[in-house]
Formats: C-alpha cells, sequence, structure tokens
C-alpha cells in the first residue's frame, strides 16, 4: 500500500504539489490524470522517491520514504519497478542486458538463469526473442514494452507507468493498455498510471485520482468518476468525448 | 558600481557553490568505494577513455618535444650547453608538460565525452532509471570513470613523455646537429625517476579532476540537447582551469627541493 499525508512539493518559492493525501491499495490499478502541468509526474516522481517532499509523509508498506537517505530508499524500490514516459531504455546495452540490469545487479542468479527470466519477461510483453536488438532500433511501443519488461523483471510488487501512451498511436495505446492489465492480473502488482489519456485511464484503472494544479480534486472508482458533477472532472470527461 | 559588486558576488558565490558540490561528489565518490566497482567496468572505461586518446596523445607530445628542443638547441649549443639539451627537454616534459598537456588533450576529448555520456543519460531519465532500479548513480557511472581516469591519464603521460623525449632527440640529433650519444647520455645525468614518478602522480590528480568535473557537469546539466553542449563546454573548461591551477601547487609540493 502507498499512503500520501499532506504532502508538498516546492521547486524554490513556488509550490507545485499542495498538501495532497491520497492512498493507493494493495493489487489494484489507480490512474493519476490531470492536464500537462498539474503535478501528476511529480507525485509519481514523489512515490518512487526520485525526489524528496518538502513536507508530509509518503508511505510505501510500513516504511515513511519522505527523508529516507538513498541507500535506505534502494532497499524499497527492490520491490517497485518503473515504465518511464519515454522509456529511459539504456541505449548503449542490447534489449536483453537491459531487462537483465536488475538481475545482474542485485541477485546472485546465473548468467543462465538470467537469460531465461528476461526471454520469460520479453515473451510476457509480447517481444520474444528480441534479446540481441538495441533500442535505437525499436518503435516508441516496442521500446514501452522493453521498458516495461525491465520493470517487471525483478517481480516487483508495485509498478509505476509514466505516460504509458504519450506518442502512440491509438492501436499500440490499446496494445499497451492490455498489457499494463495483463501484467496487473498476472503479477498482482499494484499499479499506478500516470496519463492524460482520459480512456485509457477508464479502461485500465480501477480508481481514478485527479489533479488540478497540484491539488487533488478527486479519487473515486472509475464509474463513479464518470458521474461526478465537479466541473474540472466534466471539463476533462467532455474533451475526451466520454460525456 | 553596485552591479558591478552584485555581479562579482553572484559569480563568487556560484564559484563557490559549485566547488561546494564538486568537494561533496568527490566525498560521495570515494564512499561509494566500500562497495568494490565491477572490474569489467572500470576495464571497459579504461579501454574506452585510454586507449582510443593515444594517437592525439602521441601527436600533441611529439611535437612539442620537437619544438622545444628547436628552440632550445641553438640556445644551448651557443652557449657550449649541448650536453644538457636532452636532460632539459626530458625533465621539462616528464615533471611539466606531459602530465599538464595529456591533462589538457584527456580533458578535451575523455571529459567531454563523459559529460556528453552523462548529461544524456539524464535528459533521456536514464539516471533515474538507475536509482529507480536501487543502483546508485555515482557508483555504477562515476566510480568506474574515475577510477579509469587515475590510472589511464598516467599511462597516457608516461607514454607521452617517452613520445615527446624521441621528438626532441629526433629534431636534436636530425637538424640541431646533436649526436644521439649526447642526447641520450644527458638523459641518462640529468634525468631521476622521481621526475616521472611525481609527472605520474600529478596525473594521477587530473585524471580524478576530468573524471569528477566531467560526471558532475553531466549530472547538473541543464535540460534539453543545448543542455548538453553547454554542460559539455563548461566541463573541458573547468577542468582545464583546474589542472592550470593544481600543477602549480603539486610542483611546488612534489618538486620544489
Amino acid at each position: 500500500m502507498i499512503r500520501l499525508v499532506d504532502v508538498r512539493k516546492s521547486f524554490g518559492e513556488k509550490e507545485i504539489i499542495h498538501g495532497v493525501n491520497l492512498t493507493v491499495n494493495d493489487g489494484e490499478t489507480l490512474a493519476i490524470i490531470g492536464g500537462s502541468g498539474s503535478g501528476k509526474s511529480t507525485l509519481l516522481k514523489l512515490m518512487i522517491g526520485l525526489i524528496p517532499p518538502t513536507s508530509g509523509e509518503i508511505w510505501v508498506g510500513d516504511r515513511n520514504i519522505a527523508g529516507m537517505e538513498e541507500e535506505e530508499l534502494d532497499e524499497v524500490r527492490l520491490h517497485m519497478g518503473m515504465v518511464f514516459q519515454y522509456s529511459a531504455l539504456f541505449d548503449s546495452m542490447t534489449v536483453g542486458d537491459n531487462v537483465a540490469f536488475g538481475l545482474r545487479e542485485h541477485t546472485a542468479l546465473s548468467e543462465d538463469e538470467i537469460k531465461k527470466v528476461v526471454a520469460e519477461k520479453l515473451e510476457l510483453v509480447g517481444l520474444p526473442g528480441a534479446e540481441n536488438m538495441m533500442p535505437t532500433s525499436l518503435s516508441g511501443g516496442m521500446k514501452k514494452r522493453v521498458s516495461l519488461a525491465r520493470a517487471i523483471a525483478f517481480s516487483p510488487e508495485i509498478i509505476f507507468y509514466d505516460e504509458p501512451s504519450s506518442g502512440l498511436d491509438p492501436i499500440m495505446t490499446t496494445k499497451i493498455d492490455e498489457l499494463i492489465m495483463n501484467t496487473q492480473k498476472a503479477l498482482n502488482v499494484t499499479s499506478v498510471v500516470v496519463t492524460h489519456d482520459m480512456h485509457s485511464a477508464c479502461r485500465i484503472a480501477d480508481r481514478i485520482a485527479m489533479v488540478v494544479a497540484g491539488e487533488l480534486v478527486t479519487c473515486e472508482p472509475v464509474e463513479k468518476f464518470r458521474q461526478l458533477k465537479d466541473e474540472r472532472v466534466r471539463e476533462f470527461l467532455s474533451a475526451a468525448h466520454i460525456v | 558600481m553596485t552591479s558591478f559588486l552584485e555581479k562579482l558576488g553572484a559569480a563568487v558565490i556560484r564559484w563557490l557553490g559549485l566547488i561546494g558540490e564538486v568537494v561533496l561528489l568527490v566525498f560521495d565518490t570515494f564512499r561509494a568505494l566500500k562497495k568494490p566497482p565491477r572490474i569489467r567496468h572500470v576495464v571497459s572505461q579504461m579501454a574506452h577513455l585510454g586507449v582510443d586518446s593515444l594517437p592525439i596523445v602521441a601527436l600533441t607530445l611529439f611535437f612539442t618535444g620537437a619544438v622545444m628542443t628547436l628552440q632550445i638547441a641553438t640556445e644551448f649549443i651557443r652557449f657550449g650547453a649541448q650536453s644538457t639539451i636532452g636532460g632539459v627537454v626530458t625533465i621539462a616534459i616528464c615533471r611539466e608538460l606531459g602530465p599538464v598537456l595529456v591533462g589538457v588533450v584527456a580533458a578535451g576529448r575523455v571529459g567531454a565525452a563523459i559529460t556528453a555520456e552523462i548529461s544524456t543519460m539524464k535528459v533521456t531519465e536514464q539516471i533515474d532509471a538507475l536509482r529507480v532500479m536501487a543502483t546508485s548513480p555515482i557508483g555504477y557511472l562515476i566510480v568506474p570513470r574515475m577510477l579509469a581516469c587515475m590510472m589511464m591519464v598516467p599511462v597516457l603521460t608516461v607514454f607521452g613523455d617517452a613520445i615527446g623525449v624521441f621528438g626532441g632527440w629526433a629534431v636534436a640529433t636530425g637538424y640541431s646537429g646533436v649526436s644521439s650519444l649526447t642526447y641520450m647520455n644527458s638523459i641518462d645525468v640529468f634525468t631521476k625517476a622521481h621526475d616521472i614518478v611525481g609527472g605520474m602522480i600529478k596525473a594521477s590528480v587530473f585524471g580524478m579532476v576530468i573524471a569528477i568535473l566531467g560526471c558532475h557537469m553531466g549530472l547538473k546539466s541543464p535540460d534539453g540537447a543545448e543542455g548538453v553542449g553547454i554542460a559539455t563546454t563548461r566541463s573541458v573548461v573547468a577542468s582545464i582551469i583546474v589542472i592550470f591551477m593544481l600543477n602549480c601547487f603539486l610542483s611546488l609540493i612534489l618538486f620544489s627541493k
């Protein structure tokens, strides 16, 4: 479980996140939506400890990661995976080496065992046999899938997705959405998906949280979210032609 | 006047901030050595940073040794001191020119490459990806590069010293009329092991400076493609300035007696 308690984040004088309280339950998929610059990616980075909050508490399981040293955070991060907006694959390594990275760094598995896990994870994301390809030769959708394979290689309990469908065509977006849902089912992980794609959010999430100008407007199950009367929610839904 | 003082003050604060950040990074990098780096990473960096720099180091030092001999040989011969040419050239190269020029070449080639690579990694979120995978960017990226530079810049310096002395010999014997035996004998009489070792110590320190500043500028680079260019330029300029400043202090410490 992830729990944010009155989390605030400032860059210089400017406060970006204004006292957010949010809980992500075990095994659920929570979509965080909001317009560009609303602070949703910042929220995601706070949850994974990439940036520290200015104040507040961020509980991951029974540990408050706010103010933790990097070495302590690493212990928590071993249970997390992340799919980055632009995939963030190591471009000097092959696809196989990218997926194997965490296993080589943090486990005592033999190379044969690592190769087996890599092949298994690549198959799970629909890229069997792609081990020797270089990231530069992959399409945007393939990169996202490799990024997901890398994120799940270490069998995490929580997976964070930062704009998984950005820059992808509608068909690939649907495929990535299906992959997120299949991964959730197959591994029973907790998923937090930051997106501005309302259709994706409705398709994959159990609950949707909406962030506007650094404030959490609402966090409701999908069906209830669609019925909300809040003007900001209605505006977002109608822009996506959902209502 | 007030505006000038404000700008001066801001620049001083900026430089002090930079020094503080670099010192902290050095401290963190040495602390990260508690976990031994993977030999494979260090060796790969040594090959990448060191071996690839050999041709440019050879060219730089050969012509430096040659032109230095060209300048001093005529004067030394006029004063009947041709028996000291080899020794003077060798001492100058081993103590000062070798380490400094190799340092400058490495700052331009290796330091720039380190900064460009790390700042690109930062811009494309690869540094964040490392952190998310519970891997310290300091241990994974900086430690191998620092160790590689600290080992390879002295090796390049010794190689460059030899080429520089050879360049001097080529001009002394081929142009200035000094015999090969006189040149070699002069080296034997004047040069001591301390001259070479002292130069290597300097080179090792310069290697550390190049790696740390290169990594620091990369990690702190502004966002975007333009940021990569800015960081790379800053890294090279800062490394060269620090090399020249440190060289003065190191010469005082190592060769003042």
